[in-house]
This record gives structure tokens, C-alpha cells and sequence, in this order.
């Protein structure tokens, strides 16, 4: 048995140790919100924050995600900065099919909570890692320096 | 029927309705119907009400549009949700000449029901060929017209006053004194009346809503994550399947020790398929985890193609050219043309497999049961879907009830079945549900690929360098040889291989055009974003490219020359990209700009690239232009979002992609070693729309199909160099 910290919620899971942190929530928790596209750290879909900071749910193992504050996109709204992000991302109308949008939210909180005033470069660096086949890329650059501007 | 609904409808009613649906050639506004849960969101249903399992035929239950005894109207969209906004831009339709505030309609999914949503350009129901809003245009706001004199019939008829005294506006019809009455409180009646035919459409000088930014309908839930894709959705009972395809086409299954797998926790069931081995467990990781347990011990028999590379697959592709083939075209007398000229130009261009790659892999939940084979699946061609759940479960295709979901990325990739029909045949040997889903890996290796193309052209130039004519060799595989044989004719001439070729935008009086269909061995080749446009604009383009330069004129006067006084409309948007582009001003050496125009989806698009060189071969993409004139718009933020994702999906496969086979195999497998455009390579793309008031053309590949040629004209405006073989990272180049 694990205990999870998610979304400020004690929850107790009785999975394989090494099970990636992404599966637990998706078919264990199920909550879906936190998307599969690669399982290698390549595509940045099952973006999460662990202690504040973007990591890859898909490569981390759930025994390390235990003792550590992990919170989805489900919960992120709920955060000044995470509602401010989702609003901007709806105002820019970022979406297209939506499915890597909960990993492209996720990485741009932990984005601008590092650095509120990010310019061009700072966004290459820190949303490289997120892939978008629908290639929304010109709006989430867009979505991103409009928070970060307000 | 859903039980919750206040007015059952009995047998007889259902079909004279369906009857008079057909008789308005496919329309049918069911305003009889209360509000009730559409069943693509029966998801949520079947979480509410385990038990409500009962079979629903998937007869047209209103074909387009349903009133609901409370106002509320729903939209049954005959196309799916996949990023494009298509049902947005349908709902924008639907209340504007239903006189209803946008927030009013909801939309819910059409069963599969060729007789009622075939596509009237596809020929078949289907999402794709861009073709959505060109063929709903009309129909969807007829429907929806003839809805709004029915409610207002219905109020006048109540009122005792003429219906020519009363107006429909904000989901009310308002008779005289003000009088007012919701279109809820006289839905019941209106659905007594006949339908009217040949209802007048409002004039775009009176839209109130189409041609205004609206915000999609479906994008909230998309940055919150409570939107379900097909891999999110959860059934009662349901179990986690992943599949591994024998990795040879043709290939099969011989044998494997399941006990391995077995003995990984969580692993429920190995199945055994013909030419593939599934493990289902309680989650998904147990079913990665058993998979990668079989692998040692899993036999496959390759079949006949287990030896096939790449090399040989192009070759034949070669070999190809010395059989006649299907013409296409012919026009003039191209040999004599080609003898006589002043001079000539060859070139030969190629363009690779490509894996569609959406990021949400393939995934279909699906349950047989003795009464029914239920599937939730998003899918483009949900005929299709249903037929191939038929054939895999043993069932009548009545039988078969399919749940069409949003979905995670398609670009053609979900107009095919095959995992459809292995899900369902997975389903059929357990006695729950499962959600089949495939790894990345799975799904890059056992895509069905854009074909691998060859051209070669020959032109006849006069003095001045201007054609004469020329002839077109197309080489590839026919996608709809295989996809749909009736649609083509027994020379074998597959109108989308030759797409803005057989009929190229520049008026030639000497023309030949050949198209030699070559199925390659070991691969499957399908629809892929962009299709016929996305060949022909880039080997056309390319070409009268080179033309220009051999002629040393300015790329964007030699096709206004060429072009004459055809086209206005593309005559029109190259200039304006060419101004926006600022393309008269000198760049200095290392960089360069390149131009491309076509007619694509009934849309006329000029892109223009600007880039830069360093030492190192390294690209930078300075700007991007991208000028549409794609008719009447519906929802201009739709469009631009559409054009700017549609370019750069275009750039990421002319930069990077490259599907190839080794042994018989596909050789690239995850986003690793099949790299995909990201933030940091994306240039901003500037898009530019005309205003028109011509129909609609298509938007959702259009972008897609212009950016190679731009690409690859401004390599050679940047180096002096052709590079003529897509993509253009073979030729030693990378993003910076
Ligand atoms: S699924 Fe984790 S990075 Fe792709
Ligand atoms: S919106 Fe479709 S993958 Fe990003």
C-alpha cells in the first residue's frame, strides 16, 4: 500500500511499485484528465506537477510520487495562476482537438510560476517538451505571454 | 427509447417521420422528440443507470435537429468532433436561422445511418476530404429554417393570427401585441405540420452569428480535463487490452507461451488473435507489462513480406514508370510539343510514407453480448466502424450499436476500422467490456501509411521560358483501390492521386497526365491529412518553380503570367501574400523566400515561407504567410486556427518525416525516431483571410496541402539549390 498526495488528498493504493505514476491516476483513480501519448518522456501529455514542479507522469515510477505533493489538471483551476491560464488558454481559443492541452496547461503553470515575466525563449525552453499533432503552437505561445503579461 | 423521455412515440409515427426525412432528400427535423440524453453521451448514462442496457436500434431518430419541449435545441452532427470545430461551426448554422442565442444548441453525434448522413461530395458518412461544411451548408440550415416556420406556424395557428404577422428571435416566436411563446410551448404542435419545402435561407447581409468569432462549444471541458476521448472512457465492469501485431503485414500468430504473461500482476486474459496476441488486465500498465512478457516466446509466421526493405519497395515504385498506366488527362499533343520545343525542363520529385500519428493512439471500447455488440469509439466512418464490428463479432449489423466520441487527433488515420475490428474481436472472447488501446509503438508501426509518391514531369518551354506544355508521371499507391475499389474505374485511375494535377491550376494547351498505381509490399498506405492536394500542390508548385527560375523570372510574376486571366481568386490571394510577404524586397545571401498557390478543397491558398541558412545547415523559418480565400466564413476563429494548425502540421512532415521499412518492418516507432514538430520549431504563422461571399470551401487540410512546395521553393531561394525528395531533413538539414 502507497499513500498518494493528490490534489491535497491523502489517497491509499495498492499497486505495483514501479507502475508510471500515469496509469494509477488514469485507470486506477480514474482520472482521466492526464492524457497517454508516448510512455517515454517524449510527447509531455501526462504532464503533472510533483511539489510544483512539471514532470512526466509516464516515467515516474508511483513509489516515487508517494511523499510528494502531485497535483492534475483536474485540480488546477483551483490555483490563482491555474484558472488564469485555462481562461487565457479558452480566450486565445488554443484548443483544437484538445487532447494534449491538459499537458500543455500543466507545463505552462509551472512556466510562469517560475518565471511570471517569460519571454519567447523561456516559453521554446519550457514547453518543448509538449507536443501538439494539432500544432495550436502559435496560440499557446500567444495564451502563455498574455498571462504572463497581465 | 430513453426512459426518461415525457412522450413516447409510437412505431408508426417513427416511420412516417423517417419516411418524410427521406422525401426532403435526407433531411428530417424530428420536433416531435422531447429533450432526451443523446447516446454518445451515454457514457455518463450507463455510469448513472447501470442497468439501462437495452438495445436501441440505430435508426434515424431525427436526422439534424431536435426541439426540446423546454426550447433546448440539439444538434445530431453528422461529422465528428475531432479539433477542425466543425460542430461549432454547424451549431452557428443551426441558430442562426433558427433565430436562437449559439448557447442553446447542444450537438450530439449521428448513429451510423448512410440513407440519412452520407456525405454528399465523400459519397459515404464520413468525416474528412474537408469536406463538412461544404456539403452541410445548405442542408443544415434548410432544416433549420423550415424548423423556424414550423414554430412559428405552430404560434400563429395558437394565436389565431396569420404566421406572416409573427417573427422568431432569441428561441421565442413573437406574434402581434408582443405576444410571445417559447418555441418549447409549441413544439408539440409545430411537429403536426407538414414540412415545409423549399424554404427561403437568410442573405449574409443578415447572419447575426455565422461569420462572427464564436468560442467552440466544446473547448471548456478540453482545458479543465473533464472531456472524455475515447481512451478516457470508463463502462462497467470494463477491463484494459493492449494488442501486438504480427509486425510483418500478412503476417500471423503460430504460437505463445501465455504463462509469462499470466504471471504479471494484474494481467486478467491473454487472447490469441490471428495475426496478433492481446493481454487484457485491470489497468493498462499490466497489459504493457504482459505484453512485454510474451515477447520473447511470441512466434509469428512473417508471412510473404518478411524480407522486404525499403530499397525494393522503391525500386518497384521505380519500375512502375515503364507500364502505361491510366491517363488522366490529355490535351494538345504533348510529344510533339515536347520535339518542337525551344528548350526543356525534367525533374522528378518524391515524397515518403508518413505515419498520421495523432496523440491519442488507436482505442475502441467494445462489449458482445448475446443480444448486441456495443461500441464506443471515436471514429470518422462510423458505417464503416459498424460494418467491421459486424464482421468481427458475427452479428448483424443491426446489432451493432456504435457511441461516436470526440476525438484525440485523427488526420485521416480514423477512417479505418482495423482496430475496430480487432477490439471487437478481442471483446467477443471475454464476457465484460474492454478498452482496447494501442502503445505508441504499436501505433506508429501498424499505421496505414500516406503512400510513398514519384513524379517526374517533362516540360516544353518557348523562348521567353514559358510552357507549352508538359506531362506528368505520377507513381504510388491508390488509396482508393483500396478503401473504396467501386470508386474506381478499370484503368485504375485513382482521382485523388491525381488531384491538382489532371487539372492544374495553370491553363496549358499541351498537357499529358499519367498516373501508374504501384501497391507497395509490406506496407498499407491510407487518407492522410491533405490527401490528393497535399501530392499534387507540392509536385505542381515545385515544378512551375523550377520553371520560373529557369526562365530567371520573378517566381510570383511568372504564375500571374501563366495564369493569365484564369483564376481570379488565386490570382487574388497570391498577390496579397506576396505583399504581406513583403516579396519585392532583396534578402540578404543565406536567405529566401519561397511561394506557393493552389486551388485546394474548393479554397484558394497562396503561402509564402521566408528562411535563413546558417553555416551548419541549419534552417530557421524567419516567416510564414499564409493567404486563404475559402468562401463564406462561418466561425473565423475555426479558420485561422485551421490554417495555422493545418501549415504547420504540413512543415513538421516536410521537415522531419519519413516512414521506412526494414525486413519487413516499419522501422520508426515512438516520437523519438519519428519526430514531430514542437514549440521551439514552430514559426509564428500568419494567417490572412479574404473576404468572400463565394460557397464555402474547405479549411482543414488546406493549409496542410501548401507548405511544402513554400518550404522547399524557398530552399532553393535561400542555397541555389533543388532539393526535390521530401522530407527535407534527408538532405542534411535541421531546424533551428
Ligand atoms: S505520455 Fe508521458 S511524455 Fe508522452
Ligand atoms: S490540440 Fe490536438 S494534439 Fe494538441
Amino acid at each position: 500500500m502507497l499513500t498518494l498526495t493528490i490534489n491535497d488528498v491523502d489517497l491509499e493504493v495498492d499497486v505495483p511499485d514501479d507502475m508510471p505514476l500515469l496509469w494509477v491516476l488514469r485507470d486506477v483513480l480514474g482520472m482521466t484528465g492526464t492524457k497517454y501519448g508516448c510512455g517515454i518522456a517524449q510527447c509531455g501529455v501526462c504532464t503533472v506537477h510533483m511539489n510544483g514542479n512539471a514532470v512526466r507522469s509516464c516515467v515516474l515510477p508511483v513509489s516515487e510520487a508517494a511523499g510528494n505533493k502531485i497535483t492534475t489538471i483536474e485540480a488546477i483551476g483551483k490555483t490563482a495562476l491555474g484558472k488564469r491560464v485555462q481562461q487565457a488558454w479558452l480566450e486565445h481559443e488554443v484548443v483544437q482537438c484538445g487532447y494534449c492541452q491538459s499537458g500543455q496547461i500543466m507545463a505552462a503553470v509551472a512556466l510562469l510560476e517560475k518565471v511570471p515575466d517569460v519571454d519567447d525563449a523561456d516559453i521554446d525552453l519550457g514547453m518543448a517538451g509538449n507536443m501538439c499533432r494539432c500544432c495550436t503552437y502559435t496560440r499557446i505561445r500567444g495564451a502563455i505571454k498574455s498571462v504572463a503579461k497581465a | 427509447m430513453n426512459k426518461n423521455s415525457s412522450a413516447p412515440v409510437s412505431p408508426e409515427r417513427r416511420r412516417m417521420l423517417k419516411a418524410s426525412g427521406v422525401a426532403l432528400g435526407g433531411l428530417l427535423i424530428a420536433t416531435w422528440l422531447p429533450p432526451m440524453v443523446p447516446k454518445s453521451f451515454a457514457i455518463q448514462r450507463l455510469e448513472e443507470e447501470p442497468e439501462d442496457h437495452e438495445l436501441q436500434p440505430p435508426t434515424a431518430l431525427g436526422a439534424f435537429l431536435r426541439v426540446g419541449h423546454n426550447g433546448h435545441i440539439t444538434l445530431i452532427s453528422p461529422k465528428i468532433e475531432m479539433g477542425q470545430g466543425v460542430q461549432t461551426g454547424f451549431a452557428m448554422m443551426i441558430a442562426e436561422e433558427l433565430e436562437v442565442p449559439l448557447s442553446q444548441v447542444s450537438v450530439a453525434e449521428a448513429p451510423p445511418n448512410p440513407e440519412l448522413y452520407s456525405d454528399s461530395i465523400l459519397n459515404f458518412q464520413a468525416t474528412g476530404g474537408s469536406a463538412s461544411t461544404r456539403s452541410n451548408w445548405e442542408p443544415l440550415r434548410e432544416a433549420a429554417a423550415a424548423a423556424r416556420i414550423m414554430l412559428i406556424q405552430a404560434a400563429a395557428n395558437q394565436w389565431q393570427v396569420s404566421a406572416a404577422d409573427c417573427r422568431a428571435e432569441n428561441g421565442q416566436v413573437i406574434g402581434p401585441g408582443d405576444r410571445r411563446l417559447g418555441y418549447g410551448e409549441v413544439v408539440a404542435a409545430a411537429a403536426e405540420l407538414t414540412v415545409p419545402e423549399n424554404v427561403p435561407l437568410k442573405k449574409p447581409e443578415d447572419f447575426k452569428i455565422i461569420g462572427k468569432p464564436a468560442q467552440r462549444l466544446d473547448t471548456p471541458s478540453k482545458v479543465d480535463g473533464s472531456a472524455k476521448f475515447t481512451i478516457d472512457l470508463h463502462v462497467p465492469g470494463m477491463k484494459i487490452a493492449s494488442a501486438r501485431a504480427c509486425p510483418v503485414v500478412g503476417g500471423t500468430l503460430v504460437a505463445v507461451d501465455e504463462s509469462r504473461a499470466r504471471a504479471v500482476p494484474g494481467v486478467v486474459e491473454v487472447i490469441k488473435l490471428d495475426n496478433a496476441v492481446a493481454v487484457i488486465g485491470d489497468h493498462m500498465w499490466a497489459a504493457i507489462k504482459g505484453l512485454e512478457a510474451l515477447e520473447e516466446s511470441v512466434e509469428w509466421d512473417f508471412g510473404a513480406h518478411g524480407g522486404i526493405d525499403q530499397a525494393q519497395i522503391e525500386q518497384a515504385l521505380r519500375d512502375a514508370f515503364e507500364r502505361d498506366g491510366a491517363i488522366a488527362n490529355d490535351v494538345g499533343d504533348i510529344d510533339k510539343a515536347l520535339d518542337g520545343a525551344e528548350s526543356k525542363i525534367e525533374a522528378e520529385y518524391e515524397m515518403p510514407f508518413l505515419a498520421h500519428s495523432p496523440l491519442e493512439p488507436m482505442t475502441c471500447v467494445a462489449q458482445v453480448r448475446a443480444d448486441a455488440c456495443e461500441l464506443w469509439v471515436g471514429t470518422q466512418a462510423p458505417v464503416f466502424a459498424r460494418q467491421a464490428a459486424a464482421k468481427a463479432s458475427g452479428m448483424p449489423a443491426e446489432k451493432v450499436i456504435i457511441h461516436n466520441q470526440w476525438i484525440g487527433g485523427a488526420f485521416g488515420r480514423r477512417l479505418e476500422t482495423d482496430f475496430i475490428t480487432q477490439a471487437t474481436a478481442i471483446a467477443k472472447q471475454v464476457d465484460y467490456p474492454i478498452k482496447l488501446v494501442w502503445t505508441r509503438e504499436e501505433d506508429t508501426t501498424h499505421d496505414l501509411y500516406r503512400p510513398h509518391y514519384i513524379d517526374r514531369f517533362a516540360a516544353a518551354l518557348d523562348a521567353d521560358g514559358m510552357p507549352i506544355g508538359w506531362s506528368q508521371t505520377i507513381v504510388g499507391a491508390s488509396v482508393l483501390a483500396r478503401f473504396a475499389p467501386d470508386a474506381v474505374p478499370p484503368n485504375g485511375l485513382d482521382s485523388d492521386a491525381v488531384e491538382n494535377s489532371a487539372n492544374p491550376l495553370y491553363p496549358l494547351s499541351n498537357l499529358r497526365v499519367r498516373y501508374v498505381p504501384e501497391a507497395p509490399k509490406a506496407i498499407l498506405n491510407s487518407w492522410w491529412r491533405g490527401v490528393g492536394p497535399l501530392h499534387g500542390a507540392y509536385v505542381v508548385e515545385s515544378f512551375v518553380d523550377e520553371l520560373a527560375y529557369a526562365a530567371k523570372q520573378d517566381p510570383v510574376d511568372y504564375r500571374l503570367k501563366l495564369l493569365g486571366d484564369q483564376h481570379p481568386r488565386a490570382q487574388a490571394v497570391l498577390r496579397l501574400a506576396a505583399e504581406k510577404a513583403n516579396w519585392r524586397q532583396p534578402l540578404p545571401d543565406g536567405r529566401g523566400r519561397g511561394v506557393a498557390v493552389q486551388e485546394v478543397f474548393g479554397s484558394y491558398l497562396a503561402t509564402v515561407v521566408e528562411l535563413q541558412i546558417d553555416a551548419n545547415n541549419g534552417v530557421r523559418i524567419k516567416r510564414l504567410i499564409c493567404v486563404a480565400d475559402c468562401g463564406i466564413v462561418t466561425n473565423p476563429t475555426s479558420v485561422h486556427s485551421q490554417l495555422e494548425g493545418g501549415t504547420l502540421f504540413g512543415l513538421s512532415a516536410a521537415l522531419y518525416n519519413e516512414i521506412t521499412v526494414k525486413n519487413g518492418r516499419v522501422e520508426q516507432s515512438n516520437y523519438n525516431d519519428y519526430r514531430q514538430l514542437r514549440i521551439s520549431d514552430a514559426p509564428p504563422v500568419e494567417v490572412f483571410v479574404v473576404p468572400s461571399t463565394e460557397a464555402p470551401g474547405g479549411i482543414g487540410e488546406a493549409g496542410t496541402a501548401m507548405i511544402a512546395p513554400a518550404l522547399m521553393n524557398a530552399m532553393h531561394a535561400a542555397t541555389g539549390k533543388r532539393f526535390r525528395r521530401l522530407p527535407l531533413a534527408r538532405a542534411g538539414f535541421h531546424v533551428i
